[in-house]
């Protein structure tokens, strides 16, 4: 028996507003609140919401054999909140189905994981509290921010209690190996990795649409057919949630695709639908994974040039690190939200400058003019907060020492 | 004594110190008694097919113009018109062809640039293919003004390169004697890769025109020297500073406690940014409580932010992108210390305004401004060390940040455009006296 894994991504970053020198020192309110709820609003009307809807009915028509999973970061939920509460409930019916498994990650969908162990275990943590706090469910499963993994990340994953984690199937790790098996971490082995099939996941994601792509129109049966035309056990489809509605449009076919997919796979008899950690332990792992070196699921390269890959993005990224220790003294719930989606990893992505293979997507997601912009703006807000932090800890040291005398 | 003017639009419009020149200047002659007409190119990019405006004064904006009543005391002395055309003040030939590919790329029939970090173009058909071009054609509709504005001015003053075509057609047709002003010199923008285009239009404006003005000695020195102009037709005549009482007296609400340290102008090589971010770096090694602030775009921006980042400097060095009208002032009155290191600067009007608004200035000795003032600190532009000993001394030291205030501030009030207009009145004279000799 084959099985599919299905997993989304759900994520939207806090976006900021054009923060000027001037606003300095003045003013903190640092977010485009009325942008960051235009984009929930939309992609709720036009994604999550008929797509969670479709899902939920999939499941429920199928008996239990149509699965999923899902991963919502910190900052998505509490825009859920803010902006669209239904479409966190809409998730919490899917989570009663039983039928959903929902993954662990870090809660700004942050870089943390290069930043330090410390910094990545405090995201995870948050993280899971949240899910719990939602859902009542604790993740046994955990995929990190754009399927950013090494060895080192792994066996820290593992030491924080998880039992699988996901990555991309990157070509220049596998080598001739092929995705379509379990495989576990190089250093603590108990950890089993499920890695993303890349072509057939993309053939979703990116090429659906594309109308000059040779097996346009896509249908549920032709990809059900090359499915089962894989020679593996498992194949892990990992895509953007807002790949169903939003990339690719309504208008597209792509929720046709979706409803008419399950009855596609499940008629061929020898495939089966499973959540991340089931999946997991249904196959016997084949293989260790070598990945010394950090790769992740995007661009050509595979690897996290499009985050940490200029000297812009490395200094925003050490400047805002090198706060750490000062903002987790304050103990302040106000600082630690600024610091949360401070450390989004969309901020540094609209600092990239790698335009060649790849623009498109950067373009596609990026509401600044340029990645000098973006550095420019993100740089202004990371100074007042610092600012801001150094002054909240003068003022509570000198309230400590009024205690003391 | 009445002058046909060709100049630039008036800040908060477009950007630098041309405009600014040009207002203070004329102001100045309107008070000496003299009739100005100033003709300035203003794109409308609409489908309106009159090249020429007869402009109200009130319909001018000024930069100070809420401060004093902007030009309302001297209203009969001065009238404007507008000329159809998409010169700006400082575009090179090169960016203008760079724009202008866009703006057919884009198929539309008038086009801006979105660039919210610079100044704006706009292009549609009926402006020129090239900058030469449109310079060209901007002559022709000037001619036509002169022609018909016959028998109602003695002479003609031309700013800056883009209008010394449109100066001498007017010489031309009207046998008027003419006065060319050299704001800057193709080698002070390019350095020593000149244009040879632009360079040759200056120098036809200057060996054409009855007398050369410079804004500094330096200037003059390259006028003379580069351009082959006979000295004795060539004067200085440096640029003033608009001093309105009570302008800037309120000081700006602080947001932050850092001592902060600025550099406005726009950000290209003739400018000498990157010797401003070195000193920066080596200041920022010393004192920790200091921010640096780049106002204003430019060629070099990009590299320069890559600059910053690199020296990792980037949480304490910030940048505005390009600043209009009233947060040009906010940001001199945000300032403690002002520095302009410029590699090659004819005159260099931003010190001044600094100082008149109580900041101390640091400004390079390649800059014609450095002959006119005792109270600022000059360095040379490349010496990264005395300009951070500089940077360093007037924000650790009070005294010496207040002394250079306060005089600084009694020095700039005596360079009045009135004294300036005064110089520039009797040259009018003489080549008008000249002129009917002959």
């Amino acid at each position: 028996m084959k099985t599919i894994c299905l997993y989304f991504q759900v994520h939207q970053p806090w976006r900021l507003k054009t923060y000027r020198f001037f606003n300095m020192g003045k003013d903190h309110n640092y977010l485009d609140d009325l942008t960051n709820r235009a984009i929930m609003q939309k992609v709720a009307r036009q994604c999550y919401l008929p797509m969670n809807a479709l899902l939920l009915k999939l499941i429920k028509e199928n008996k239990g054999k149509f699965r999923c999973s899902f991963s919502l970061t910190g900052t998505v939920v509490e825009q859920f909140k803010a902006y669209a509460p239904e479409v966190l409930n809409s998730f919490k019916a899917l989570a009663e189905t039983g039928c959903v498994e929902f993954l662990a990650e870090t809660y700004s969908h942050s870089l943390s994981s290069l930043a330090s162990k410390e910094d990545f275990t405090e995201q995870v943590k948050l993280h899971t509290a949240m899910i719990k706090k939602e859902f009542g469910l604790k993740p046994t499963a955990f995929r990190n921010t754009e399927l950013i993994y090494s060895d080192e990340i792994g066996a820290q994953v593992a030491e924080m209690g998880f039992k699988v984690m996901l990555a991309e199937g990157a070509k220049h790790v596998l080598g001739w190996k092929s995705p379509d098996f379990v495989y576990t971490n190089a250093i603590d082995q108990k950890l089993r990795l499920l890695l993303r099939n890349y072509k057939l996941s993309d053939d979703i994601a990116f090429r659906f649409s594309n109308q000059g792509w040779s097996e346009y129109p896509l249908t549920a049966d032709k990809y059900a057919s090359w499915l089962a035309g894989e020679t593996g056990e498992i194949i892990n489809l990992f895509m953007d949630y807002e790949t169903f509605g939003e990339h690719q449009k309504a208008n597209t076919g792509i929720l046709d695709f979706v409803k008419a997919l399950p009855a596609a796979i499940l008629k061929n008899g020898d495939m089966e639908f499973e959540t991340v950690t089931k999946a997991a332990e249904k196959h016997q792992p084949i293989s260790v994974l070598h990945c010394p070196h950090v790769m992740s699921w995007a661009d050509e390269e595979r690897d996290v040039t499009a985050w940490l890959g200029n000297e812009l993005q490395n200094e925003a990224f050490s400047k805002l690190y090198a706060l750490k220790d000062k903002v987790k003294a304050l103990k302040n719930k106000d600082f630690d939200y600024v610091w949360n989606f401070m450390q989004t990893s969309d901020h540094f992505y609209y600092m990239a400058t790698k335009w060649l293979s790849d623009g498109d997507v950067h373009s596609y997601f990026n509401p600044y003019g340029s990645s000098y912009e973006a550095f420019i703006n993100y740089m202004n807000v990371l100074s007042d907060f610092e600012i801001e932090v150094e002054k909240a800890l003068e003022a509570k040291q000198s309230r400590k020492k009024v205690k003391t005398a | 004594m009445r002058v046909l003017m060709f100049g630039w639009e008036f800040p908060p419009h477009i950007a630098g110190g041309l405009g600014t020149a040009c207002y203070g200047m004329t102001r100045g002659l309107a008070r000496n008694g003299v009739d100005v007409t100033f003709v300035m190119p203003r794109a409308s990019g609409d489908e309106d097919q009159r090249f020429v405006h007869v402009v109200n004064a009130s319909d001018i904006d000024a930069v100070y113009s809420n401060v004093d009543g902007g030009l309302d005391d001297l209203m009969d002395k001065i009238s404007f018109i507008r000329i159809d055309s998409n010169i700006v003040p400082y575009i090179t030939p090169e960016e203008y062809r760079e724009y202008h590919d866009e703006f057919v790329k884009s198929g539309r029939k008038v086009w801006e640039t979105h660039d919210i970090w610079s100044q704006r173009y706009t292009f549609s058909g009926k402006y020129g293919a090239n900058l030469m071009e449109e310079v060209a054609r901007y002559a022709i509709v000037a001619a036509q003004v002169a022609r018909e504005l016959e028998g109602q001015f003695d002479v003609i003053h031309a700013h800056d390169w883009l209008t010394y075509y449109a100066g001498i057609a007017a010489k031309r047709v009207s046998g008027k004697p003419l006065v060319v002003h050299m704001h800057a010199t193709e080698y002070d923008r390019s350095g020593e890769n000149i244009n040879t285009q632009t360079y040759a239009i200056e120098r036809a404006g200057m060996e054409a025109a009855d007398k050369v003005i410079a804004v500094s000695n330096l200037t003059r020195r390259i006028v003379i020297e580069r351009y082959g102009i006979p000295a004795d037709k060539v004067v200085t005549v440096h640029n003033a500073v608009r001093f309105a009482e009570g302008a800037d007296s309120t000081p700006e609400e602080r947001g932050v406690k850092d001592k902060i340290v600025t550099f406005l102008g726009r950000i290209t090589y003739q400018k000498g940014p990157d010797y401003f971010v070195e000193a920066a770096a080596k200041v920022l090694k010393r004192v920790p409580n200091v921010r640096f602030v780049m106002a204003g775009s430019g060629d070099m921006m990009n590299h320069v932010i890559r600059r910053v980042a690199r020296l990792g400097i980037a949480d304490r060095f910030h940048f505005t992108g390009f600043l209009r009208g009233e947060d040009v002032h906010k940001m001199f009155r945000l300032s403690d210390v002002y520095i302009m290191p410029s590699v090659s600067e004819p005159f260099g009007i931003s010190p001044l305004e600094a100082m008149r608004s109580n900041v101390p200035v640091i400004i390079s000795k390649q800059s014609g401004v450095a002959e006119v003032l005792d109270y600022a600190i000059k360095v040379d532009y490349w010496d990264v060390d005395a300009m951070a000993d500089a940077i360093y001394g007037l924000i650790t030291y009070p005294a010496l940040s207040h002394m250079f205030a306060q005089k600084g501030l009694e020095e700039v009030t005596g360079l009045k455009w009135n004294n300036a207009a005064t110089k520039i009145k009797d040259i009018y004279q003489e080549v008008i006296d000249k002129n009917q000799k002959n």
